[in-house]
Formats: structure tokens, C-alpha cells, sequence
């Protein structure tokens, strides 16, 4: 692992940081070096956000100690970050967009005589700094006036002229399109051979290879390695992100081998042809049939959630044709997909799943009651009923149905929202990473329910992170990678981890 | 211990305060006297109906996390509307004309609810901004209607509904009691209470439900108007003329702070109709009380303010774990889970 | 086979850093229409009334409006930040009431005026404060300030309290020549002074820019390293300020003080704001559109007098249809400029 001739600009050991419950970062290491692009790689979970917000002083870390330029330092909150020179750009850029170009760059510290802010000078500087980074706009413009790629660019500006020897780019790529990335490339190489470290993170792997030139793998909060870009394949680096976990959960493995089998001719349930949306997902065409699970599988990022949210209305497909049982259909919204019987449980648990506020037997409920209208209820003793009877199939702890819902765990909540959409009897059941952060334990059964459903004759539509729930689950798996559906494997003999992974790195084999 | 949790322990602990001192200080709490009920418990049950009444359609707005600063003009609007048809009644006692101006009335106020929730629902416009445009301009269509006078009625079937008695009980209480039930019936036998907190608690997740929170948004909006226009015949009723400069005066400010002691969070979510009654029951018992135990009439408002500072505080997480909170070193930031 | 080649694109297909097609500036629409209204409103006043023309009737609607637009400059810059101030009319009575009690009670003028300025100032720092650090809505926290105000206000005396002092005397009777036949008081002039200084506190100091920051994106500010927590309290503590001085003002112009004085001028000065064109989501506006916010609210009244007939009511029919008009006209320049 040869590195640099010259001393790290930024040294993090031993960083431990822990949220009640989660060791969010184990013993990790950190090294960057100026004039160095060094990529920062890792799944949901990983830790990279959390190394982010140490090195930006939101969190304080609970161990390990971090050097810039060789000096211990603690960084006590964002301010004090920037003052220490390091600047994180964001992707939602945190600028004010109402102000002017000059503005955002200058505010805070804008040239002053007598107390009073010149104007003149400081758009003079502005349009400097930025020809300096080949952008030539009007720096007296409000910056909402320009695309995101620019309005990052000025953040990059600000950063540069605050003195940063450090700067983050979190995800700054995410939506933009090819020749905007271009640009920010080009920028990032000029500021590299100023001598700026610049912390890169993106889940596009085309991007890191052609930009970074170190790269640092976090998985569940552990350090797993530091490489030289050039030296570690795509496939490797993609091994090393997902990493295997064989916890085994052996009480599945029949099961699924055994769904596998399933009947050819059963009926298709939805087609798609050409479906995608701009700056979410590219069209794809997939068809879902009657009892299938079909897995979808790719990096964070990769476009998954954003395929399954066309399919449910929760997003607006913007082309495309979607049909159910060989019917076109808009899912204009949510109801619509709900009336055609098909379900969904969105990732986000917390913001889009369950209302904390709400008992579980209204959680549970919710779905079904919407659909019906509120002048007509389902009867109290009818509610108890199918609650009941879901918190002892799905084993919701604790089996109180008037619980507030936000007082329970992950897992169980998940299971909440799963028994609030099968009280629903979708024909499709759509659900976006519904083992995230739960226990393994709830895992292993929610694993289990999708086998039975399945079975039943319901289909599913399952995305997941994990390729080995995905392999263990999944009849047929259709993997993403850069907003766009590369390849459909039929989950047969043959078709392993190892198979797909090669798909995600470089994308289609054939 | 439960009992010291409940939310509604607290002011339906200082009401029974407050009604005790009542017993003591007024000459009397509750007698009969002609077949009718009187006392000062009574002219509290009475006096708190129009209160009742907004913060009850106010509850559920805020519930949805909307907030309707108009009932007071809507309030003084319907008084108008049915004061103005009364004068011109041949026979202002004829019971079925009253009937009917007093419905018109209702439906007037619940056009302009309806009003309200579609700048909410379907323009889009911020609840308290959408609201406002009505409460501004609400007082002077009321003036508009009353041609700036204040009209003067002489319709007993009118009066009745402020000042009447019927089972030995003010018929403004029955009212209440009778729209607190309707309400009760409407949100609790019914899922709408259901999905209104939903839609309160968390619209993102809601829609995801396939709840249509439009319709949900502009119905109570509408109930709003409706109940406000009632408070506002109440109100009128009360004093036999409609009087449109101060009908609903800053009623909507005692109604949002009913809800608030109710239990109801600004923000949304799970409401308390019970609660909301308590609260808007206290607010009329305190100004009884006050003027009860001889504390300068100056000293009212004042009083309520300390109240109302002190509420607000205590309804602030931060606050509540600054003062109450154990000394433990404080986390950098607050508790967040990692993305 | 993948969506970003990794292959460079060249060099012409660097963005077009104009890639929106040119417009006139939107952030200037909303004050250019109350302008154009207020222009209508004036030649048509001059076109249908006799007299309309002469200069007092301009000169008039800042004398009339002295303590509305000083409240509207300290509501400007709270709405500027995204927050509201229920609480400013309360000030005023609390500041007309005390002002006059002091002033009866033989204090010296002089000490009266700082004081109760400086009272309004901490009345607003506090509510400030609470905002910040307690996270209690603006609505809520300055509703509460709004009871504590006027129930002192009412503590202190519920009459009206009639002010003999001669400064105050001397200076309710003062006019100032502005050319032949108009004349000004020393309330308008500090009216006037209050939007000016403002104007330029708001577009020159690194605060007025703070201001702006907040109001577009208060995380935003907060991570750009801003004074956000200073900023915040300050805007309450200018808008106490200012309240306490239409207060001061009011007092000057009526010689009295009187604790239900002011009631509703929240709503006045918040409907102002609206029509001037300052966004109530904070962000974007001038004290300039205040002004004529204010001008227009004064003209709509000088109208209605000079008509003679029209009900006094017609203002607020007309305010409410303005500050429809104009919401609906923001919502529309934000969603485009989106």
C-alpha cells in the first residue's frame, strides 16, 4: 500500500463513535493526504455518514483521536470545522438560494468599509474565484436561478476561498447529469493539484475509478481496508462493500430451495415496458407474475427504491407503459396501485412508514381503513380480530396492540408495517429493504413471511441490500446499478453472490 | 402514578380547583329556582358554549396540523347574516323562520370554511397566511352586512338559543354538549379521527397509506366554519343584536389555547375532543373565578398570561429537559440514528 | 453498457451556465405590483376626487400611518426570517400605557423615553430567546408575549391616562414646513427615519445579509458558520423595539396612553408586509415594499374619506382581497423561481 511522500494533512485512529444501541464507527482509521482524491465507500450502515459528521464536528467522537497537519484536534461543531479548514459540500447544497451568487460565497465575511458591505468588491472577487474554477456566471444573480451543478460549484467556491486544506463532497454527483459531472470533475483536478485532499464519496463506482486515487471500504462501522484505486478491481471492491455475512438462517434454506420451484405458467401481474422517470431511474422493462419474488438488487443508490416507487405511484413514472393483468394503467398516486392491489412498504420506516403518534392497531389498520373511506369503519371487534391475529402471526413484541407504535423496535415496527399492507390482501407486495437495521432474529422471519406469501401465491417485489436475502428469496433478480436495470437473472443453478456482484461492478456480463 | 401521567391531569385538576373556590366564593354555586337551574356553575356552563364550540372545530384543524384564524370574523359574520334576516322577519317570533335564517347562517359560515380549506388544500397556501385573509377581511363583510350598525332584534325563538332554559338546563350548554357528541360520534365511531391524525402525524406516510388528505383537509375546515358560525348565533343571541366589531373578538386565540391544554400538539396528530372541552371550560371558569375571588377585573388578562407563558413552556421538550431534566453531561447533539 | 461513460465528453459540453431562459427579475414583481397599485390608486383618487391632487395627501398618509410603519419595520424583519410577531400591538398598549402612567406620575421625559423603549427591545429579546433555544413556534411564543404584554398593559391602568408633559405637548403640536401649504409632524419624520435606516441596515450589514441567510435556509446559515442563534433574537428584540416606538409615537400623536390601544395593529402591520411583497416564509423582501405595503393600507382609508359614503368597513374587504391577490402572486413567482 504505497502512499504519498508527503505527511497526511488529515489522521483519524481508532474513531469510535456509539448511538444507543448501534457502535456506529468501531476502531476506524482515516488517512488523507493533500492533493489526493480519496474515495470513502461503504453500504447503508456502513459508517461513512457518521465518519462525515465527525470530521464536520456534529458528532463528538467517544474515542480515537483525529490530527490535521500532525496536531491533535477536536472539532466542536461545524463552524470550528471550517475554521480548521476543513468545508463539506453536500448534496442537497447548503447554501441560502435566495441570495445572490457573490453572497453565498461571501457571506459571513463579506468585504467591509466603514461597517458597510461592498457590493462592488465582493462581486469582483466572486466572479474571480469562480473563472479561476472555469465558470463564468453572473455572480449578482439569486443562486436559485442556476442548476444544481452550479449552485454546487459555489459551495466548492466558498470552500476554497475559506482557506479549506480539506474538503468533502458528500454524494455531490448524485443528480446530476453526465456533463455536469464532467465539470465537477475538471474542478476537483484543479483543486487536487492545488494541493487540496478532497474526501469523496459517491455510489457510482465509473466515478470513483475515474477520479479517486485512494480509496478507504467501511462496513458495519469497521474499518475493512485502504487501497490504491488503480490496484483493486471493481469486483474486489464490490466484495469488500457487501462482504458476506454467512449468519446462516438455516431454518430458510429449505424453504427457499424449495420455492424456487415454482410453476411456470402462472399469470403475469404487472408489465412494464420503458417505465423510468428523469434523474431517478432509467426505463426498464420487468414483468412480475403471480407467486413470483423477484429481488432487486444494487448499491445504494443504484436506483433501486426508485424503481420500486414507480411500480406503487409513490413517485410519477414520466415515460414509459405499465400494464396490470394486461391493462394500462397510470398510478397516478398511491390509490390508484392500492385499487389494482398492489402494496408497498416504503425504506424509510420512520418518515414514511409508521405513524409514531399512533397505536399498532392504527398502524396496523391504516391501509385498509383508507381504502375503505372514513364512513366506514371496520368494527372495533373486526380490528381486534385481524390485530390480534397478525401480532401473534408475525410476532410483534411486545403483543400490545395499543401500544404507541414509535415506542417499539425496528424490527417489530417493520413487521407493523408489513401486517398493515398483507391486512390489505395485495396481489403484489412490494417492499423496500424491510431488514435494514432490525435484529436478526426479526429478520430471519420477515425472510420466512416473504417464502410463505410467495407460496400463497402472492407476488413480491423485494429489495434489499443484501444479495444473500435477495439469492436466498428472490425466483428471478433483476440488478441495478447507475439508475438503470442491467440484467435479469433467472435465480437458477449457477447464479450466486459471487455472479451478481460481477454484474454490479462492471455492469451486464453478456 | 398513571393517573398523574395523563395529560389531562393537570387542568382537570386546576378546574376542580378553581370550581371549588367558585363554591365558596359565589353566593350561589347551583340552585333550582323555577323549575330552572341557576348558579354560578351554570352561567360557567353557559358562558363556555361559543368557546366549546370554535375550539371544537379548531381542534380538528389543528389535528391535521392546519390552524384557523378566522373563526372569530366567520363567528361574527353568521351573527350578522342572521340578525339582518330576523329584523326583516313580518314576525320575528315566527320558530320555524328563525330556524331556518339560523341554518342559512350555519351554511354561510360553512361556505367560508369551505373557502379556507380549499387555500389550504388546493392552493397550497400556509394554513395561518390562507386563514388570515378571511379573518382581515371576514370582520369587514360582517360591518358590510350590518351596514356598520348594530342591529338590534327582538326574536325570543332567537334568544332562546343563548339564554334559554329546557330540562331545568341552558339551552346554549345543550348545544355544545349536543356538537360535542356529534363530534365525538363523527371522529370516534367513524375512522375519520383515525386518519386525520394520520394525516397529522406524518402526510409523507399517509399518502403512502392511500390516505386522500385533500378531502379529510377541507371537511374540517369546513366543520370549522360551521361550528363557528353556531358560536357566533350563540353569541349574538346572547346579547339580541349582531355586533360586528366585537363578536369573536380574539376568540381564536383562547380557542387555540383550549386545544392546546387539551393536549393537542400544534404540530398535529393525535387530538382530544375530551380534552379540548376541558380546556375551553377552564378558560370560562378562570375568568369567572377570577372576578369570583375579587381579583381586580385589570388583573384578569394578566393572569391569563402567566398561564399561558407557562404553558407554552412546558410544551417545549428542550425547556421541559432543561429544567426538569436530570444533571447528566449532554451529548454533543441530540440523540440521532445514523443514516 | 453503463449511464456515466467514463470516457471525458468534451469540452463543449460544459454546461451552459444560462441554461434558464432570461426574465425580468422575479424578486422584483411583487414590489413592482404594489407600486403600480398604489400609482392606480393615486391617479384614479386624483382623477374622481377634488383635492385628491394636493401634496398634503400624501404628505398626510405618513402622518396618519406614522405608527404602522414603524411597526412594520420591525415585522419586516422578523418575517424576514421566517418568523411572526402576534405580539407587537400588545407592546404598543403596554408602551402607551406605561408611558403615560410614568409621565403622569412626574418622571422625567427623558428617562420615560429610553425606558420604554428599552423595555420593548428586552420583551422582544425574550420572546427571541424562547423561539431559539426552545424551539417554541414564533405563533405560539409571541401569542404568549401578546397576553403578557396587554395583561399588563390592563394591570397597570384600563382608562385611558391623558399626558400633560410638555416635551410630549410640545412635540404632538410641532410641524414641520415642507414647502407652502404642507407641513409635517415629528412622527412622521421618525417613521420615515425607520424605514430608511432599516433599509440600509437591511442591504448593507453583515446582520440585514444574516437576516436574508436565515430566512432562506436557517440550516443553511447554520452550517455556512452564522451568527444564527444572535441573528434570531436580534430580529424579535427590533421588532420589540420597534413596537415600543409606534407605541411612543401613538402616545405623541393622541396625548394619551391607553392600554387597549393598538389592538389588531399585528395584523395591520403583518397584512403590509404581505402586500409590500415580503414573503411570509421568509427569505425575500424589502422594507421599501413595507412602505408601500403601509402606503397602500393608508391610501385604501384616504380613499374611503375623500368618497365620503363608503362604509369604513370597505378597508378591510380591500385589505383581505390585496393580501389574497398578493399571496396567491407569491406563490406563483416562488413555484416558478423553483
Amino acid at each position: 500500500m504505497g502512499e504519498p511522500a508527503t505527511n497526511p494533512v488529515l489522521e483519524m485512529t481508532g474513531i469510535r463513535k456509539v448511538f444507543p444501541g448501534v457502535v456506529a464507527l468501531d476502531g476506524v482509521d482515516f488517512r488523507l493526504y493533500p492533493g489526493e482524491v480519496h474515495a470513502l465507500m461503504g453500504e447503508n450502515g456502513a459508517g461513512k455518514s457518521t465518519l462525515i459528521k465527525v470530521l464536520t464536528g456534529v458528532y463528538e467522537i467517544d474515542g480515537g483521536d483525529i490530527r490535521l497537519n500532525g496536531e491533535e484536534v477536536r472539532i466542536a461543531g461545524p463552524i470550528a470545522a471550517q475554521k480548521a479548514g476543513i468545508s463539506t459540500v453536500y448534496q442537497e447544497v447548503n447554501l441560502c438560494t435566495n441570495l445572490t451568487v457573490a453572497e453565498n460565497i461571501f457571506i459571513g465575511r463579506e468585504p467591509r468599509t466603514f461597517g458597510k458591505i461592498s457590493w462592488g468588491t465582493m462581486r469582483k472577487r466572486a466572479a474571480e474565484l469562480l473563472k479561476r474554477l472555469d465558470l463564468d456566471i453572473d455572480v449578482s444573480e439569486p443562486l436559485s436561478r442556476y442548476s444544481l451543478a452550479i449552485q454546487q460549484m459555489v459551495a466548492i467556491a466558498r470552500a476554497v476561498d475559506i482557506q479549506a486544506h480539506v474538503l468533502i463532497l458528500d454524494e455531490p454527483t448524485s443528480s446530476l447529469d453526465a456533463s455536469e459531472v464532467e465539470q465537477l470533475f475538471r474542478v476537483m483536478r484543479r483543486l487536487k493539484a492545488d494541493g487540496v485532499a478532497i474526501l469523496f464519496v459517491s455510489h457510482f463506482l465509473d466515478q470513483i475509478y475515474e477520479i479517486s486515487d485512494r480509496l478507504t471500504v467501511l462496513r458495519n462501522g469497521q474499518l475493512i481496508g485502504e487501497y490504491k484505486t488503480a490496484e483493486l478491481p471493481q469486483v474486489q471492491l464490490v466484495e469488500r462493500m457487501i462482504g458476506k455475512e454467512l449468519a446462516t438462517l438455516e431454518s430458510l434454506e429449505d424453504k427457499a430451495q424449495r420455492s424456487r420451484k415454482r410453476t411456470a405458467a402462472a399469470e403475469p401481474i404487472l408489465q412494464a415496458k420503458g417505465v423510468g422517470r428523469t434523474g431517478a431511474i432509467a426505463p426498464f422493462d420487468l414483468t412480475i407474475h403471480q407467486g413470483e419474488v423477484v429481488g432487486l438488487a444494487g448499491l445504494l443508490g443504484s436506483g433501486r427504491t426508485e424503481l420500486a416507487r414507480l411500480l406503487f405511484g409513490a413517485d410519477r413514472a414520466d415515460q414509459g407503459e405499465l400494464s396490470i393483468d394486461g391493462k394500462p394503467v397510470t398510478l397516478r398516486d398511491p390509490q390508484v396501485a392500492m385499487k389494482r392491489g398492489i402494496a408497498f412498504s416504503s425504506e424509510n420506516r420512520r418518515t414514511e412508514g409508521i405513524i409514531g403518534d399512533l397505536s399498532v392497531r392504527e398502524n396496523i389498520i391504516l391501509a385498509l381503513q383508507a381504502a375503505r373511506g372514513w364512513t366506514r369503519p371496520i368494527p372495533r371487534r373486526k380490528q381486534d380480530e385481524i390485530v390480534d391475529k397478525y401480532i401473534k402471526a408475525l410476532s410483534i413484541r411486545p403483543a400490545d396492540p395499543e401500544r404507541p407504535v414509535r415506542n417499539l423496535s425496528g424490527g417489530n415496527q417493520q413487521k407493523v408495517l408489513l401486517a398493515r399492507w398483507l391486512i390489505t390482501e395485495p396481489r403484489l407486495l412490494i417492499i423496500d429493504e424491510p431488514t435494514r437495521g432490525i435484529d436478526v432474529g426479526a429478520k430471519a422471519e420477515i425472510q420466512k413471511l416473504v417464502a410463505e406469501l410467495s407460496d400463497g401465491g402472492m407476488a413480491v417485489l423485494f429489495v434489499s441490500a443484501e444479495l444473500e436475502e435477495v439469492l436466498r428469496l428472490s425466483h428471478k433478480i433483476a440488478v441495478l446499478r447507475d439508475r438503470r436495470l442491467v440484467e435479469e437473472l433467472d435465480n437458477s443453478a449457477g447464479v450466486d453472490a459471487e455472479r451478481i456482484m460481477q454484474t454490479i461492478a462492471s455492469g451486464a456480463t453478456s | 402514578m398513571t393517573i398523574l401521567k395523563n395529560r389531562l391531569f393537570w387542568p382537570a385538576a386546576i378546574l376542580l380547583a378553581l370550581l371549588i373556590v367558585n363554591v365558596f366564593t359565589s353566593n350561589q354555586f347551583i340552585t333550582l329556582q323555577d323549575g330552572h337551574l341557576f348558579g354560578t356553575l351554570i352561567d360557567i356552563l353557559r358562558g363556555s358554549a361559543p368557546l366549546v364550540l370554535v375550539a371544537l372545530g379548531m381542534t380538528l384543524v389543528i389535528s391535521t396540523g392546519g390552524i384557523d384564524l378566522s373563526v372569530g370574523s366567520v363567528m361574527a359574520i353568521s351573527g350578522a347574516v342572521a340578525c339582518l334576516l330576523i329584523k326583516d322577519l313580518g314576525n320575528q317570533n315566527a320558530v320555524g323562520s328563525v330556524l331556518l335564517i339560523m341554518a342559512v347562517a350555519i351554511a354561510v359560515s360553512a361556505l367560508l370554511g369551505l373557502w379556507n380549506g380549499s387555500l389550504v388544500a388546493i392552493v397550497g397556501i400556509q394554513p395561518i397566511i390562507a386563514t388570515l385573509i378571511l379573518m382581515v377581511a371576514g370582520r369587514g363583510l360582517a360591518q358590510l352586512i350590518t351596514d356598520g350598525q348594530i342591529i338590534n332584534v327582538q326574536s325570543s325563538p332567537y334568544a332562546t338559543i343563548a339564554t334559554g332554559f329546557f330540562l331545568t338546563l341552558p339551552v346554549a350548554f345543550l348545544i355544545a354538549v349536543a356538537a360535542v357528541a356529534l363530534i365525538t360520534v363523527l371522529t370516534r365511531r367513524t375512522a375519520l379521527g383515525l386518519l386525520l391524525e394520520s394525516v397529522g402525524g406524518s402526510p409523507s406516510a399517509s399518502r403512502l397509506a392511500g390516505i386522500r388528505a385533500k378531502r379529510l383537509t377541507i371537511m374540517v375546515y369546513v366543520v370549522s366554519g360551521a361550528f363557528s358560525g353556531l358560536a357566533g348565533l350563540i353569541y349574538s343571541a346572547n346579547i339580541k343584536s349582531a355586533d360586528s366589531i366585537y363578536a369573536g373578538n380574539l376568540i381564536e386565540l383562547d380557542a387555540i389555547l383550549a386545544v392546546v391544554i387539551g393536549g393537542t400538539a400544534l404540530i398535529g396528530g393525535r387530538f382530544s375532543i375530551l380534552g379540548t372541552v376541558l380546556g375551553a371550560i377552564l378558560i370560562q371558569t378562570l375568568q369567572v373565578t377570577v372576578v369570583g375571588i375579587g381579583v381586580p377585573s385589570k388583573a384578569t388578562l394578566l393572569f391569563k398570561a402567566v398561564v399561558v407563558v407557562v404553558l407554552c413552556l412546558s410544551q417545549s421538550a428542550i425547556f421541559r429537559e432543561k429544567v426538569f431534566g436530570r444533571f447528566k453531561p449532554r451529548p454533543a447533539v441530540r440523540a440521532e440514528v445514523p443514516a | 453498457m453503463t449511464v456515466m461513460s467514463p470516457e471525458p465528453v468534451t469540452k463543449q459540453a460544459a454546461i451552459n451556465p444560462r441554461r434558464r431562459v432570461y426574465r425580468p427579475n422575479s424578486k422584483y414583481i411583487p414590489i413592482l405590483a404594489t407600486l403600480a397599485l398604489l400609482l392606480v390608486m393615486y391617479i384614479s383618487g386624483v382623477a374622481n376626487y377634488r383635492n385628491f391632487d394636493q401634496p398634503s395627501v400624501v404628505v398626510n398618509l405618513f402622518r396618519d400611518n406614522a405608527v404602522l410603519l414603524v411597526v412594520a419595520v420591525g415585522m419586516t424583519f422578523v418575517i424576514l426570517t421566517g418568523g411572526i410577531d402576534l405580539s407587537v400591538g400588545a407592546v404598543i398598549s403596554l408602551t402607551t400605557t406605561l408611558t403615560a402612567t410614568l409621565l403622569q406620575g412626574g418622571w422625567p421625559p427623558l428617562l420615560v423615553l429610553p425606558l420604554v423603549l428599552l423595555l420593548g427591545a428586552l420583551l422582544g429579546a425574550g420572546m427571541g430567546a424562547v423561539i431559539h433555544y426552545f424551539k417554541v413556534e414564533p405563533f405560539i411564543a409571541t401569542l404568549a408575549g401578546l397576553f403578557l404584554a396587554r395583561g399588563l398593559a390592563l394591570f397597570i391602568n384600563q382608562e385611558s391616562i391623558p399626558i400633560r408633559d410638555k416635551l410630549w405637548t410640545t412635540l404632538s403640536d410641532m410641524r414641520i414646513p415642507l414647502g407652502e401649504h404642507t407641513k409635517t409632524t415629528p412622527t412622521a419624520i421618525v417613521a420615515l427615519s425607520a424605514v430608511l435606516i432599516a433599509a440600509a441596515i437591511l442591504a448593507w450589514t453583515r446582520f440585514g445579509r444574516n437576516v436574508y441567510a436565515i430566512g432562506g435556509s436557517a440550516d443553511s446559515a447554520l452550517l455556512m458558520g452564522l451568527p444564527v442563534a444572535r441573528t434570531r433574537i436580534a430580529v424579535y428584540t427590533v421588532s420589540g423595539f420597534c413596537a415600543a416606538l409606534g407605541g411612543v409615537l401613538y402616545t405623541i400623536n393622541s396625548t394619551s396612553g391607553h392600554a387597549l390601544q393598538g389592538s389588531g395593529t399585528e395584523l395591520d402591520a403583518i397584512a403590509s408586509c404581505v402586500i409590500g411583497g415580503v414573503l411570509l416564509t421568509g427569505g425575500a423582501g424589502y422594507v421599501i415594499g413595507s412602505l408601500l405595503g403601509v402606503l397602500v393600507y393608508g391610501m385604501i382609508g384616504t380613499i374611503i374619506n375623500f368618497q365620503g359614503d363608503l362604509n369604513s368597513a370597505w378597508t378591510r374587504i380591500v385589505v383581505g382581497v390585496l393580501l389574497f391577490g398578493f399571496i396567491v402572486l407569491q406563490r406563483l413567482v416562488t413555484r416558478r423561481a423553483r
